[in-house]
């Protein structure tokens, strides 16, 4: 397989941010990679730099081309998507027209019917459309995390890449989102999952990174990082209470 | 004060009131998409009134020589950008707007000066010479500090500000012009004369927020200055770039100033630097109306309008000053009501 994403000793020492120390990372095309870890160890960081929201240092290679230099709106229009943590939606505008944006790259580079894949979003995510008129800051949490997801989906994403989807959520919003993304990626789209709830992230994913304090600590296909004593100990905790219970 | 007199005072008012709504939009939008306080809107009223009545009087305006040097220095800074990032692709977009459209622009208001067209096709010449500004300025001045905080864009706007007025000093001279009006109808509409002037001021000022208003509901492009208006995280993830915004809303801005100043063109003697005066009474319109809703921007630059021309009436030498202290109890409701929010660090 080859990778559709490679990130190579990436720093990122910038102001508030917690910092990254060379993260290496590879995602392979057609696969779900999940990174997880603790809070503040700088996931949110790792995915705004491969956006290129945040200034950093080191490679990273996407579709075979480095993205030094490369805007961020440039990066949306080869398809690399991110859904953030704040899901950063439109709060006064409307369901729809959070979605139409969506595709706003793909309508500037002349892509005409864009806005057919429309449909398809509504087919997934039918609470959408029920709510097509109202306004995105008057949604639920679930809902703005299904818009949000939406959104990105209209960009047409080759490499979708979530922060925290499962975030502050409902148990069955969540299993709703997991089964959204177990269905993209037999769609053939490659997915960056980044996590806290790992236990989620590692059944859905292939391959893990475990991110800690800004570094890579381990790393190994999903099953391997669930059977890992350590990560057991940390990140699935309640799993190793009530196995040796 | 009899009625005709009222009359007559709110139609001054409310004609005068609808270009600074006019106004107050453009300093808004900007704000909004920009976080640019725009200083120099006046600046395009000026400029376009002076080429109005320079046209008029078969004289080449010297907004040409801004249009061409603002044109070729935003193309040495795109050029520049291009070099580096090694996308030669660009130059030829770039060339095409920067260089070759003023160009055009100032052969066609060389070549049509003598010739004294109708004043609606030189009205349209004027939009050509001002309009374009409008990006140009952005590429110059405040895209290279896009990220720089409030009060640092507000420094270069009043940089901006001295420096058009400056140049408007230059190339229209010292003098007071006003054009010929549109037309010198009048009707009487009830007790009160009315001059079509004003209608026209009055219709093509809401002509222009309608389609204001279409093009931010209706269209994608629209629809994306606004997403970048209320988050500007949210818009770069979905790939609207922040100069194509920044742009775009210059782009209208200056669209808004250049037909203001063709509006009030015969209405108003205008010097070189009364323009920064119209845009401030558009601006006292934009913070009566909160400086967050365009309706209540809209609604408090008429306010501004109607008071200004009462004052204007009952205490003439004092108008500007009553105009100027309406803000005052405003800004005290606002800041005793309103959470106060930080300077946004990106």
């Amino acid at each position: 397989m080859n990778a559709l994403l490679e990130v190579d000793a990436l720093r990122v020492f910038y102001r508030k941010v917690e910092g990254l120390h060379r993260a290496s990372l590879r995602v392979e095309e057609g696969s779900v990679v999940t990174v997880i870890g603790p809070n503040g160890a700088g996931k949110t960081t790792l995915l705004g730099a491969i956006m290129g929201l945040l200034p950093s240092s080191g490679a990273v290679r996407y579709a075979g081309a480095e993205l030094a230099g490369v805007p961020t709106e440039a990066r949306v229009a080869r398809g690399l998507c991110l859904v953030p943590e704040r899901r950063e939606l439109f709060g006064e505008l409307s369901v729809e027209d959070n979605l139409r944006l969506g595709a706003f790259q793909r309508v500037r580079h002349g892509e005409r019917d864009a806005m057919r894949d429309l449909a398809a979003i509504y087919a997934r995510f039918p609470r959408l459309e029920e709510r097509r008129a109202q306004l995105a800051g008057t949604l639920s949490g679930g809902e703005r995390q299904m818009l949000a997801l939406g959104r990105a989906l209209m960009a047409k994403p080759r490499l979708l890449m979530l922060d925290e989807p499962s975030l502050g959520l409902a148990p069955r919003v969540v299993r709703d989102i997991y089964h959204i993304i177990a269905d993209l990626k037999r769609a053939g789209v490659s997915i960056l999952l980044v996590e806290q709830n790992a236990r989620a992230a590692l059944q859905v994913a292939d391959r893990g990174y475990v991110l800690e304090t800004g570094q890579i600590t381990l790393e190994g296909s999903a099953a391997e990082l669930a059977a890992n004593p350590r990560v057991i100990e940390s990140y699935l905790g309640l799993a190793a209470r009530s196995a040796g219970a | 004060m009899n009625l005709d007199t009222v009359l007559w005072l709110v139609q001054d008012g409310i004609s005068n009131g609808a270009i600074y709504a006019l106004l107050a939009l453009a300093l808004l939008l900007v704000f909004a998409v920009t976080r640019v306080i725009f200083v120099p809107q006046g600046e395009f009223i000026a400029y376009a009134a002076l080429s109005l009545t320079m046209l008029q009087a078969g004289q080449l305006p010297g907004t040409v020589y801004v249009l061409v040097g603002g044109g070729l220095l935003a193309a040495a800074y795109e050029i520049a950008a291009a070099l580096r990032a090694r996308a030669g692709a660009r130059l030829p977009r770039v060339l095409a707007f920067y260089v070759l459209l003023p160009a055009a622009i100032a052969v066609l208001a060389w070549w049509a000066a003598p010739r004294k067209f109708d004043l609606w096709v030189q009205a349209l010449i004027v939009l050509g010479l001002v309009v374009p500004l409008g990006p140009i300025l952005y590429r110059i001045a405040y895209q290279p500090l896009a990220n720089a905080s409030v009060v640092v864009l507000f420094i270069v706007s009043m940089a901006v500000h001295y420096a058009l007025t400056g140049l408007g000093l230059l190339f229209f001279g010292g003098e007071g012009l006003r054009s010929a009006a549109f037309s010198d109808a009048q009707f009487k509409l009830g007790v009160v004369n009315v001059t079509a002037q004003s209608v026209l001021v009055v219709l093509a000022s809401v002509l222009v927020m309608l389609a204001l208003w279409l093009f931010f509901t209706r269209s994608l492009y629209g629809k994306a200055l606004r997403a970048t208006a209320v988050n500007r995280v949210g818009a770069r993830l979905v790939g609207i770039p922040a100069e194509l915004s920044g742009s775009l809303s210059f782009l209208l801005a200056a669209f808004i100033g250049a037909v203001s100043g063709v509006l009030v063109a015969p209405i108003a003697t205008i010097y070189y630097d009364t323009g920064f005066l119209i845009g401030l009474k558009g601006f006292v319109g934009a913070i009566l109306g909160g400086m967050a809703s365009y309706p209540l921007a809209a609604l408090g630059a008429l306010a501004v309008g109607l008071l200004e021309s009462f004052s204007s009436f009952w205490a003439s030498a004092f108008k500007e000053t009553i105009v100027f202290t309406a803000i005052i109890p405003v800004l005290v409701w606002r800041s005793l009501t309103s959470r106060h929010v930080e300077d946004e660090e990106e």
